[in-house]
């Protein structure tokens, strides 16, 4: 019994390394490129496997067929055209046939249409539906700073879901005992919005809906006195600026040195692509505040009770989805004048 | 001689349990029923046991029971008390200090409170075992440098849940107790305080970190490769030098031209080990105090070079 015991140890032993490693990525075949000045690690590595998969998963559909440009606009020959009016009929139904592939392909048109009567201001989806396109226009517009001539379409969220899969509610905190157990902070729960750090499970809500400090890095090299009113940056605000930061990794698919040099995260030691990240922040903060929290009222209140009572928020993986350009940065709208 | 040629060990003593010399004045005994392992034995002594608690011993493990306890309860609580989201959690739960907003001051349970007691019971529980390590030495005898190592490793635990934070005057700058949390504090510590890379004392504590290695790696292949000729008598060959301290010597004075003794490779060794500790500890215990970033403070002193300009001016796309 002794000596069966002693050769099966060196067996479970490697049996319980083999399962250990099993979760682990295959460390060869990296791709790294250097984007800095040379020894100061400024690169980017990719895992080609993986980029293989997200080439496949951000393919763009077909543009629908040319629709003439001329003969009377939408607005004159239907009802209630209130954001597409000056298409002519036939661009208007070719993007309507767009909307309806990227947004609710099972659906189809009644997803937003009353089929007795497509002019009505029903279902709630169709006043949805009308503000989105607002938005799309707004983004388009107000921060080419941000998406350039590349601009989004409804597929650059929706990508055939009439609720893009990435989207953000505030509410939503797991349960933990009440009473004197400790307190939780909203961290230290494993989750996705963070890449599975322990970081706060929740950074969007200072950061993309408030306009907390995003910078925690002193800008001395000695401690300063602080003035009157004025915090000392906590270790919170370091966890909750660490955990957006891994939010936009997820998202862009990309690790720090992609906008830092991480020997100092000061904004002087930032590559140019930190410049594009800072309007991207501000352009969420935007689309949340200024676009889709008006859109509440919309939403009829049993649907909007069933998901808290708050509308679904965008960050950066709305677009983005783990690419460092949504779509590989294939334009969708240069081909649908009416989302500009 | 072979079967010193093997990354295990390969001799073990086959004899009656071995309980240990006679003890004195001591109104604890030892515990347990001495037994072998054949397993552990490829790696150290085969015979496992006896115990010597004591007063301190069974103090401390009561003071580490009630803060693993306070510690681990907590975490359930955090996942409402689900044993399966415990378990899946469980690198990820922890037990954070109290909220800035507190300073020094005593905070509610659920705010920081229980982070408090744990710290001091674990704290408690070190230093009796410390306590422990000093008053075993010493009835058997021995110097007391195992003692005072575990000293530097202490000052090091202290500087980071006590003492920095009473100097900063705000238990929030002290690490939670958490499995990735604490390591995520680590992180955190670092890009609050301008990168700990750029921290003299943290280059030093590094230094001696691998230096130990290295150190411990020379000593103990050299030792295994004169073992043939009695050079595992290491402290017999510190005053009777033989024939394998002279090949030891001689090997590592025609490799790099000087080499330790079979006395002062083992002070090498000690002081590259508690030095790890000690410059650490004066490292953390002066960021946030004394430096606020330490990359800029690197740049003032010329230690952080500047690199020349490799993005073009303007907005990339």
């Amino acid at each position: 019994m002794k000596s069966l015991r002693n050769k099966l140890m060196p067996l479970i032993a490697a049996g319980a390394a083999v399962a250990l490693l099993s979760g682990c990525e295959v460390p060869i075949g990296m791709e790294a490129e250097q984007i800095g000045y040379r020894g100061t690690g400024m690169e980017e590595v990719n895992n080609p496997r993986l980029q293989a998969k997200l080439l496949e998963a951000n393919q763009i559909p077909e543009p629908q067929p040319p629709a003439s440009q001329s003969g009377p606009k939408a607005g004159d020959v239907y009802e209630n055209v209130k954001v597409l009016g000056d298409l002519s009929v036939a661009e208007f139904n070719r993007l309507m046939n767009a909307i309806t592939e990227w947004v609710a392909p099972v659906e189809g048109c009644h997803y937003c249409h009353d089929g007795d009567n497509w002019a009505a201001e029903a279902p709630y989806t169709k006043m949805v539906s009308r503000e989105m396109l607002k938005l799309t226009r707004h983004i388009n517009s107000q921060w080419t700073s941000h998406v350039a001539q590349t601009g989004v379409t409804c597929y650059t969220c929706h990508r055939g879901n009439p609720i893009p899969e990435n989207t953000w509610r505030t509410h939503g905190e797991p349960p933990q005992a009440g009473g004197f157990a400790a307190n939780r902070y909203g961290m230290n729960l494993g989750s996705a919005s963070v890449m599975y750090a322990s970081l706060p499970y929740d950074p969007f809500t200072p950061f993309l809906k408030g306009d907390k400090d995003i910078p925690i890095v002193p800008l001395e090299a000695l401690p300063q006195r602080l003035g009157e009113g004025e915090q000392r940056v906590s270790f919170m605000d370091t966890y909750q600026t660490y955990g957006l930061m891994m939010h936009i990794s997820g998202a862009l698919g990309v690790n720090c040195t992609y906008c830092h040099n991480s020997r100092s995260f000061l904004t002087e030691e930032t590559t140019p692509k930190h410049s594009l990240a800072l309007i991207g922040i501000r352009m969420a903060r935007d689309i949340n505040t200024s676009q889709l929290e008006p859109m509440a009222g919309l939403y009829p209140e049993e649907v909007l009770a069933a998901h808290g009572g708050e509308v679904a928020k965008v960050n950066c993986l709305s677009c983005h989805q783990g690419v460092f350009k949504p779509l590989y940065g294939q334009s969708m709208l240069k081909d649908y004048k009416g989302l500009n | 001689m072979a079967e010193y040629q093997n990354i295990f060990t390969q001799v073990q003593l086959q004899a009656p349990a071995d309980p240990g010399v006679e003890l004195k004045d001591s109104p604890w005994g030892r515990d347990g029923k001495p037994f072998f392992s054949y397993w552990l034995g490829k790696i150290g002594d085969a015979q496992i046991g006896p115990v010597y608690l004591g007063f301190t011993g069974v103090a401390s493990l009561i003071c580490f029971f009630v803060a693993f306890e306070i510690i681990g309860l907590n975490m359930l609580a955090q996942v409402n008390w689900n044993p399966i989201e415990f378990i899946k959690q469980i690198f990820w739960l922890g037990l954070e200090p109290p909220p800035a907003e507190y300073g020094l001051g005593i905070p509610p349970l659920n705010d920081g409170g229980w982070w408090l007691m744990a710290g001091f019971f674990l704290t408690a529980s070190i230093l009796l075992w410390w306590v422990r390590t000093y008053r075993r030495a010493r009835a058997l005898g021995m110097g007391t440098h195992v003692a005072w190592a575990f000293l530097a490793a202490i000052w090091l635990y202290l500087v980071l849940g006590f003492i920095r934070p009473l100097v900063m005057g705000d238990w929030s700058e002290a690490p939670p107790f958490g499995i990735f949390p604490h390591l995520d504090w680590t992180t955190a510590f670092s890009l609050r305080y301008g990168n700990l890379f750029y921290n003299p004392f943290h280059m030093l504590s590094i230094a001696f970190l691998f230096g130990s290695a290295l150190l411990f790696a020379m000593h103990g292949a050299t030792i295994l490769a004169v073992t043939r000729f009695g050079g595992d008598r290491e402290l017999e060959q510190i005053t009777d030098r033989g024939t394998a301290s002279e090949r030891g010597a001689l090997f590592w004075r025609w490799t790099m031209g000087f080499n330790a003794t079979m006395e002062s490779i083992h002070r090498w060794g000690w002081w590259f080990a508690v030095l790890v500790t000690i410059t650490g500890g004066i490292g953390i215990l002066l960021s946030g105090t004394v430096v606020d970033n330490w990359y800029l403070w690197a740049v003032k002193h010329g230690v952080a070079p500047a690199y020349p300009d490799v993005f073009a001016p303007g907005v990339a796309q």
